[in-house]
């Protein structure tokens, strides 16, 4: 068998796989936060929250009201969504004028107030969420053993990240919401409607984390701490990427799921900082993140 | 007489019918219980708020109070970080009068808190921690270590399993004090045992995805993979492990710390087969059954874990230490305690020894298929009972200076 570094190139493959479904989940999350950094210019911390309230809502759906991993697929993200548009109208929307502070500081009180309720309400350990029927069971790659539910997320991640990659950069509507970040007066001023533009594109942002909640549900633990060991690593992802790039924020969180897959195989004890040391070697090259630009 | 001197007899008749003679030595005339808990992190569900509740049963059912003694309850959240865990500690007991601490889920909190007690003679009774090393190198005499520690879980899950036949061992660890101790101990036991160990994976603390750990442990072609990690990492692990098929592949889980709570949160069909070492199950026997039906409606239905119960049973044994030395100083009731032979509703008889040991038996359990499972919470098989002399390190063994 041929080998890399020691390593047998087959279970290379399957780590590579394997960075890539994390990566679908990094990228999923940044792709939100670049999103909504883009327009809004608000650092929103309450993104792992709402990824979090994404999971609970669809284990709710199942226990509560028995509604299975499809509908959730589709209800969570508009539930969430409209929380995202209710912070939005009644909180958000007085700080635009003030600085990025205000935002982070009012979006991270949230995160902490919606974790410590959901813990309050549901203890720390966490609920089962199963694996829906379609899903039970695995391709055997020969190189690996590759669970379906894994590949599903690697495909659905990767049609919501492209469509919203087209949306914004490739429609209209996208060309509006990208002239409204350049000028929000001169695009008011041709009878676009920037304030409610802005409300959408945040409850969409958000709805984007709650996707992946649901998607992340069967996987791991649906545990009101989920978001939070999530969302610094996500911060860091669109760091690297540039603040407010779509592609950026896709690309790289592809990319740093495969880096960490990597680690993992070739020096574990380091695989929580191995992302956290490319960024700092990032912003030391090019402070802009590496899809960003300088302004 | 005018309205001083009426106010100053009115309190000097009054302490003299507050304070009976015989609980003179009793500092300010109240025991005071402080519950160090995490109350909010992963370790809530099988301590935290439970353990607050366990304490206060504990306190009834000693019937303490009727017999003229005044005892109260504080409580606090350490947040898994020594540093605030200290700070308190030193609060409780030098402000707010605290005699003993009680519980302190975690390792490296639990470590800070025995040194402040030693360094203040008040007491501490571990429950929710695991290092053997609080009765090892760094015993105290004012700290008594009730529920569990890493000897007895490595010494009994390992034990078990290389002599049902799982002789080869993969490790996936997580990295810090802890994990290390954990695999440590396993991997002397399995060696020891004549079996072998593969190879190992430190993971940092509260991994999210353990896939690619787990494709090392399939790869190593290992028997048993022995998860030497806690509370979150170890039911995310065991999760995912289903998920790409380890056990169907032919290879077996070793969870080395697992807890009843663990277990609710994983569910049957993921967590069945499952087999480690705890020394309390609320199904083991009438009292046990009777403690759960008080204990889990107050605790929004969670059902005592071995922690619970050891905070329990630990302060059952203090009060009837400090009522049997009748004095409340710190070093004079622990020697009380280890003096006193232990005996209640829910470890049994025992002893404390002179290294802080509590000893009691452990069981060795099983988790039921769902079939198998009749009520909610009805989750082990006990496959066997280690004896109290075998199930924790043998006292000469773990070089406490206290012991000679």
């Amino acid at each position: 068998m041929t080998e890399i570094f020691g390593i047998p190139t087959q279970a290379l493959f399957g780590q590579l796989l394997i960075g890539l479904i994390n990566g679908a989940f990094y990228a999923m999350l940044s792709l939100g936060l670049a999103v909504i950094f883009g327009l809004l210019n608000i650092i929103n911390f309450t993104h792992g929250a709402q990824y979090m309230m994404g999971a609970f809502l669809a284990w709710f759906l199942l226990e509560r009201a028995g509604i299975g991993y499809w509908w959730a697929l589709l209800i969570a993200p508009v539930v969430v969504g409209v929380t995202g548009i209710v912070i939005e109208r009644t909180m958000l929307a007085r700080l635009y004028k003030l600085d990025h502070l205000y935002g982070l500081l009012l979006t991270f009180g949230l995160a902490l107030i919606i974790q410590g309720v959901f813990t309050n309400a549901y203890g720390s350990s966490g609920q089962p969420y199963r694996l829906p029927q379609e899903f039970t069971g695995a391709y055997n790659l020969g190189f690996m053993f590759l669970p379906k539910y894994r590949a599903w997320v690697i495909v659905l991640s990767l049609i919501v990240c492209l469509s919203t990659w087209f949306v914004i950069e490739r429609t209209k509507l996208g060309a509006y919401l990208r002239a409204a970040t350049e000028n929000p007066a001169l695009v008011q001023a041709f009878g676009i409607n920037v304030p409610r533009m802005i409300t959408l594109t945040y409850g969409f942002g958000v709805g984007l984390a709650g996707l992946a909640g649901v998607m992340a549900a069967p996987i791991y633990q649906v545990s009101p701490q989920m978001g939070a060991n999530l969302i610094i690593v996500v911060f860091a992802v669109v760091v690297i990427g540039g603040m407010g790039s779509i592609l950026g924020a896709i690309l790289t969180g592809f990319g740093l799921g495969v880096v960490e897959g990597l680690t993992k195989v070739f020096y574990p004890e380091a695989s929580n900082t191995v992302i956290f040391v490319i960024m700092v070697i990032v912003l030391l090259v090019k402070p802009a993140g590496l899809f960003g630009r300088e302004r | 007489m005018n309205a001083f001197k009426r106010t100053l007899v009115g309190a000097a008749v009054a302490a003299a019918l507050a304070i009976p003679a015989a609980h003179a030595q009793v500092s300010d005339n109240v025991i005071k219980i402080g519950v160090l808990s995490d109350m909010s992190s992963l370790y809530t569900d099988l301590a935290g708020a439970g353990s607050v509740l366990a304490a206060k049963m504990a306190v009834e059912d000693s019937g303490i109070e009727k017999r003229g003694f005044k005892v109260e309850l504080v409580s606090a959240d350490h947040q898994n970080k020594p540093d605030v865990g200290s700070a308190i500690a030193r609060q409780w007991y030098d402000q707010d009068k605290v005699d003993v601490i009680v519980d302190v889920p975690n390792s490296g909190v639990a470590l800070a808190v025995n040194g402040i007690t030693k360094e203040k003679g008040k007491v501490f009774l571990v429950s929710g921690a695991a290092s053997a090393d609080l009765t090892g190198k760094a015993c105290s005499p004012n700290t008594v270590h009730w529920t569990y520690d890493t000897w007895m879980l490595a010494n009994g899950t390992g034990n078990a399993i290389v002599k049902t036949g799982g002789d080869s061992w993969f490790f996936i660890t997580a990295d810090y004090a802890f994990g290390h101790a954990l695999e440590r101990d396993t991997s002397a036991v399995v060696t020891k045992n004549g079996g072998k160990v593969l190879g190992s994976v430190k993971v940092p603390l509260n991994t999210q995805d353990f896939s690619s750990f787990l494709l090392q442990a399939q790869a190593s072609k290992a028997k048993i993979v022995g998860l030497a990690n806690a509370g979150g990492d170890t039911t995310n692990s065991i999760k995912q492990a289903a998920e790409f098929g380890i056990v169907k592949g032919g290879q077996n889980l070793a969870g080395l710390l697992v807890f009843l709570t663990d277990v609710h949160s994983l569910g049957l069909p993921t967590a069945q087969g499952l087999i480690f070492t705890e020394t309390f199950y609320w199904d083991l026997n009438d009292q046990s059954r009777a403690f759960a039906k008080r204990f889990a409606p107050a605790n929004k239905g969670i059902h005592p874990t071995m922690v619970h119960a050891g905070v329990y049973s630990s302060v059952l044994h203090y009060l009837k230490a400090v009522e049997a030395a009748k004095t409340d100083d710190g070093t004079k009731v622990v020697a009380k305690m280890k003096e006193l032979p232990t005996d209640d509703p829910l470890f049994g008889k025992g002893a404390v020894r002179a290294d802080g040991r509590k000893i009691h038996p452990a069981y060795l359990v099983e988790v039921k298929k769902p079939a198998e499972s009749k009520a909610p919470w009805d989750y082990y098989k006990v496959r066997a009972t280690i004896p109290a002399d075998q199930a924790f390190r043998p006292l000469k063994d773990g070089d406490c200076p206290l012991v000679k």
